[in-house]
């Protein structure tokens, strides 16, 4: 009997020591009310993983309770097996485009540099090779000429990327990205998905709340249908069925999905 | 006189007042810029308000002591004491409790406040100490100020200077994205105690110049002139230091014009100055500049309406447009549009018919991002583009 709950403890220390972000138990409330409930999550390295589930199912919330943007009541966070503390620098943020002043005096690239500010630190001086990073970053999210505008006068697209590009130049390992196509044109959805695919190819771990149920299968090698609990979580193939969107959605999965014929399984 | 005043002719002390409320002045601009745009300026009136019962605690403590209470040294420490509980107070209310930060501003606010000016009535009943003097905390006095309060008020600036060049970044990022910043690492908790640390300083050593009910306007009105002026966060924090060292150094100058004005309420009326100056007339977010941009677009719009309108045959009903018709020699007074008017008329209908292919036509998504109904298509899509449009606007003719 304790031999076994050894061996089960020495296989997740080995599965989260092999993940790149790995979430145990993790519970957050907002008063008495949890907005998620003991949740599990492993990413898989190399993977583009989606979490998806109905409005209020606490997928932001989830993100930054792995984040530690917020502090959640129970649970705990590994990257790369080591403490959030420790490998903080490893994982980029994109959040959700409405939450900053778009009003701010800043410029594009101001913001781009945004990302950086880890690295150079309190005092660190900006360099040649920084301005690079950020006139590359700006580049691949074909934004490159628009370094010198002010943030407002962007469009809702254009902003999702300035926000990607900031993330790219934080030179990271994981991508974690919240309603990364919430308001954004077609266009722009095509640049993301090209850029995050791209950094997929390159061996990085993608991490990104979704909302549009038919591009899942589309974008993404793994999803997690979440609704306070992990309804189910894997590979797209095995996990995005019929089956486990009317446990995740309940009777609204019919107004949820856009396209019935793209569901996988 | 005025002119001996702003070239420090006009004696020893006002000389020291003039550079005192100068170096206040950019203190105050720089570190308020940034509880500006974290949208924090209301704490700077809980913090203000909240040194008064410091003030009166400190001077009974060194009346207690067998001293004066005068040393302007152990009030201003008892000021920023209280201050210091006041802001903890605010965030304390702000984050345990369902108070927003509005109401928790306003109850730290008028309980300090309140309990302040007890203290300084019951020590005006007192025998003991020299209480002369004590209410100029309220409204500032720069009377009697010293070389040592000049002194202070410099070493005071340069520290402020120093740590805002020092945290511009974590500041600048928990203003613009708080979450961002939380999720790279920085403390956000951290930030803003050394933000209000930063503004807490200031105010205490603001207080004998302006005054704690005024030291807010110093803080907030060069920050918010100086965002009409940029677009960039670095370019506010400077104008803002310069628009309250200017203010500071104008103002102290004008009311030593005169035996009658007050420096501290000058110094605002100053800087109120070089703010209605600038939301009138800054060139890209000022009142004037907005109202000409909307007159503008308005009549480039009636003016392509007017067009559409002549293209298709259309009687034009506005005023307004007829007479932007007129006036730009398109149309007759009785309406018949002029040779002139025909073609412009035909060109605008063609722009409208490329723009509705292009914004049917998924391929051209990114151009039709630009549709605003006035922006000419040959500036969005190369010529070569064009003639592919115009190819699919003859189309259905060839087929029929």
């Amino acid at each position: 009997m304790n031999l076994t709950l050894v061996t089960d403890r020495d296989t997740d220390q080995a599965v989260r020591a092999a993940s790149p972000l790995a979430v145990r138990g993790m519970t957050v409330s907002y008063g008495q009310t949890p907005a998620i409930f003991s949740v599990d999550m492993t990413l898989r390295a190399g993977a583009m993983t989606a979490i998806v589930g109905p409005n209020g199912a606490g997928k932001s919330t989830l993100l930054k309770a792995a984040l530690g943007v917020i502090t959640p009541l129970a649970g705990s966070v590994t990257v790369f097996g080591g403490t959030m503390a420790d490998m903080r620098d490893r994982i980029a943020y994109v959040p959700q485009r409405a939450s900053v002043d778009w009003d701010f005096p800043v410029r594009v690239i101001d913001v781009v540099m945004m990302g950086m500010y880890r690295q150079l630190g309190l005092l660190g001086r900006v360099r040649g090779r920084h301005r690079a990073l950020a006139r590359d970053c700006l580049d691949r999210v074909g934004m490159a000429d628009f370094a010198h505008r002010q943030i407002g006068q962007l469009s809702g697209g254009q902003q999702q990327r300035v926000f990607l590009a900031r993330a790219l130049a934080q030179e990271a390992d994981i991508y974690v990205l919240d309603e990364p196509f919430a308001g954004v044109d077609a266009a722009t959805e095509k640049a993301i998905v090209a850029v995050l695919q791209g950094l997929r190819d390159a061996g990085k771990t993608v991490l990104a709340v979704h909302h549009d149920l038919a591009t899942v299968p589309d974008y993404f090698d793994d999803v997690v249908l979440l609704n306070t609990q992990v309804v189910a979580a894997g590979p797209v193939a095995d996990t995005f069925t019929e089956d486990n969107l009317n446990a995740a959605y309940g009777g609204r999965l019919t107004t949820a999905r856009a396209d019935p014929e793209s569901v996988a399984g | 006189m005025l002119a001996d005043a702003l070239l420090l002719q006009l004696g020893y002390n006002a000389t020291l007042v003039a550079i005192g409320a100068c170096l206040l002045g950019i203190a105050s601009g720089v570190a308020g810029t940034f509880l500006f745009l974290r949208k924090r300026a209301l704490v700077s009136d809980a913090i203000s308000h909240a040194t008064l019962p410091g003030v009166g605690l400190a001077f009974v403590i060194m009346v207690a002591m067998g001293g004066e209470g005068r040393s302007l040294l152990g009030l201003l420490l008892g000021a920023g004491v209280s201050a210091a509980i006041g802001l903890l107070c605010v965030q304390w209310l702000t984050r345990r409790t369902r108070l927003g930060e509005d109401a928790a501003i306003g109850a730290v606010l008028s309980v300090f406040f309140g309990f302040g000016v007890v203290m300084l009535t019951v020590i005006q009943t007192m025998n003991a100490g020299r209480q002369a003097g004590l209410e100029s905390f309220l409204l500032g006095s720069t009377a009697g100020m010293l070389r040592g309060d000049a002194i202070l008020l410099a070493a005071s600036a340069a520290a402020v200077l120093a740590l805002v060049l020092i945290l511009r970044r974590p500041l600048a990022l928990a203003a613009f994205d708080p979450g961002y910043a939380e999720a790279t690492g920085w403390s956000l908790p951290r930030i803003d105690l050394a933000m209000m640390g930063i503004v807490l300083v200031v105010t205490v050593v603001g207080l004998k110049v302006v005054g704690l009910i005024l030291i807010v306007a110093l803080l907030i009105v060069p920050a918010v002139t100086a965002r009409f002026w940029t677009e960039r966060a670095d370019h506010v924090v400077i104008i803002a230091g310069i628009v309250g060292g200017l203010s500071g150094f104008v103002g102290a100058a004008v009311s030593a014009t005169a035996p009658a004005l007050p420096t501290g309420p000058i110094v605002v009326l100053v800087g109120f100055g070089i703010f209605l100056f600038s939301l009138l007339f800054s060139p890209r977010r000022g009142v004037l500049a907005s109202v000409l941009t909307h007159l503008r677009y308005q009549r480039r719009v009636h003016v392509r309406q007017g067009l559409l309108a002549l293209a298709q045959g259309q009687p034009i009903y506005e005023t307004l447009t007829q007479r932007l018709l007129t006036r730009a020699g398109l149309i007759l007074p009785d309406g018949v549009p002029t040779a002139e008017g025909q073609a412009a008329a035909s060109k605008a209908l063609l722009d409208e018919t490329r723009w509705a292919i292009v914004r049917g036509d998924q391929a051209y998504a990114l151009a039709a991002t630009r549709y605003d109904g006035l922006t000419p298509i040959e500036t969005v899509l190369t010529p070569d583009q064009l003639i592919e449009i115009d190819t699919k606007i003859s189309a259905p003719e060839v087929v029929a």
